[in-house]
């Protein structure tokens, strides 16, 4: 299950939905909103996305995992919008039989969602300016 | 061919729109919609050698050919999570 909302996750609902009697492990990862980067100080962030591109990529990305490790089930849930401090961003839920197969599904789900998902973060700092964070670029003026 | 390239994150704001028409000869490639996108939005030239293509929804390398009526976005690397 793959979806972009502009409401807060629930994650302990998503965690349910990947529950099963025929997995023995539920990982879930949540990225939530940090208030101190490199001595930083953010005030929210603001996410945005190409969402159809977006939402097809999530979707690849749960059926590569499907073929890499035993997922019996899993789920990916970005918000976009404003979010304020301790907000949650994104979450993964991922059931497998084992343990080691569910925390390493889940890491490789939300590095290579960072990676290639388009998605983007505005840093709203509390010097009042904004930035978009895009890796590899130097920063905005 | 006029392409309308959907724009996202800094280079929608650089270039002050979501939407941007660009005219390039064909056959083209994506180098090609990249060369034509500088010279009509001089704006993107600090994100230029990191925009990113996507064709159809799919990221796209410089070589890859373009067509009409295709969906063609260009944006800077990602930071969703």
């Amino acid at each position: 299950m793959i979806q972009l909302t502009n409401d807060p996750i629930d994650f302990a609902a998503l965690t349910e939905q990947v529950r099963s009697n025929a997995a023995g492990a539920v990982v879930l990862f949540l990225g939530t909103v940090r208030e101190f980067t490199h001595g930083r100080q953010t005030l929210r962030l603001d996410y945005e996305a190409y969402s159809q591109m977006a939402e097809s990529k999530m979707a690849e990305l749960l059926e590569q995992a499907r073929a890499r490790w035993p997922i019996v089930k899993a789920a990916i849930v970005h918000r976009l919008g404003t979010m304020e401090l301790g907000d949650i961003s994104v979450a993964v839920a991922v059931s497998t039989p084992h343990r080691d197969q569910a925390f390493e599904a889940g890491r490789w789900l939300i590095d290579t969602l960072k990676e290639v998902v388009p998605i983007w973060k505005q840093e709203n700092w509390d010097d009042g300016t904004k930035e978009w964070i895009h890796p590899g670029l130097k920063k905005s003026p | 061919m006029k392409l309308a390239v959907k724009l996202f994150a800094r280079a929608r704001d650089l270039a002050g729109t979501s939407q941007l028409e660009v005219d390039v000869s064909e056959p083209a490639t994506v180098l090609e919609l990249k060369q034509a996108l500088a010279r009509a939005c001089p704006a993107l030239a600090p994100l230029s050698p990191h925009l990113l293509v996507a064709v159809g929804q799919e990221y796209a390398g410089d070589a890859q050919s373009l067509a009409e009526g295709l969906e063609v976005a260009c944006f800077p690397p990602v930071s969703g999570g």
